[in-house]
């Protein structure tokens, strides 16, 4: 039963999972708010194995990066949900594949 | 050997969670599933003697940030996203960079030089409030005094955006 003890490969290989997941949500799913999640879902797994080299280093500077991460996301949560009111007030509609109007 | 069950557990409960919200069509589902891989992860953070950023995570990601998410999914009352099986581009674009992530991360993980020496350290001493906030006030002030700056202003920008615009004055 050694193999199963986690170990710090076993935190980086769950958060490069979790990283992997939230990329293919990002390029697959077309609810802009959706996209949305999937990237606090990539951050959080970024965080994740951040939390896990602190921890292996016993230093205090990732812990402070996640820290700040999770300002900046929440902050980013805050202007993009704001952005896609904005849009669904003009067009009734989030579809991002719908969203083109930039496109050249 | 409880740690160990536990560690397996939360992991195993934070990808489903994730998979849940790649794959679920309803947006308020895969929300729910999101506030799930969130309290895993918070979870996880715990199993790594993190308590603040446990707790931090729990009220910001599962509490503050997921209840503006669905307060935003009910506001719109968006129709399931209908997900047809089709296998065109961009989900063969997608599918391949997911997967080649993950190979890539496990090669990584194969050459470290050293195994032994990537242990977890014996204990963390950065994990309780009082050094965190000790490191705030002290190594990392100037960051913490930005980062305020930084909420104020996405505040202001949020307000800004998200109100209905009258032009006459």
């Amino acid at each position: 039963m050694d193999f199963l003890t986690p170990h710090i490969y076993s935190y980086l290989a769950v958060s490069a999972v979790l990283f992997a997941l939230g990329a293919i949500g990002v390029m697959t799913r077309r609810n802009a708010i959706v996209v949305f999640m999937c990237i606090e879902l990539m951050l959080n797994a970024v965080n994740l194995s951040l939390v896990t080299f602190s921890r292996m280093h016993n230093d205090p500077a990732g812990s402070m990066l996640v820290f700040f991460v999770m300002c900046v996301a929440a902050a980013e949560a805050v202007v993009g949900l704001s952005i896609v009111l904005a849009i669904f007030r003009n067009k009734l509609d989030v579809d991002i594949n719908h969203l083109n109007i930039f496109k050249w | 050997m409880i740690s160990t069950i536990l560690f397996w557990l939360f992991s195993i409960l934070a990808i489903a969670g994730a998979i849940g919200l790649v794959f679920n069509r309803n947006p308020v589902y895969a929300a729910l599933s999101l506030i799930i891989n969130f309290f895993s992860i918070a979870a996880l953070y715990l199993s790594l003697q993190a308590e603040f950023l446990a707790v931090i995570q729990i009220m910001v990601y599962a509490g503050a940030i997921m209840v503006l998410f669905l307060f935003v999914i009910m506001l719109l009352n968006l129709k399931n996203e209908e997900m047809e099986l089709r296998f065109d581009a961009r989900r063969g674009v997608a599918l391949i960079l997911g997967v080649a992530f993950i190979a890539e991360m496990a090669v990584v993980f194969r050459t470290f030089a050293n195994p032994e020496q990537y242990r977890l350290a014996p204990d963390f001493t950065y994990g309780k409030v009082e050094a965190i906030g000790r490191a705030l006030m002290t190594e990392y002030l100037f960051p913490f005094e930005m980062i305020s700056v930084v909420l104020i202003a996405a505040l202001v920008g949020a307000i800004m955006v998200a109100r209905k615009h009258t032009y006459h004055s």
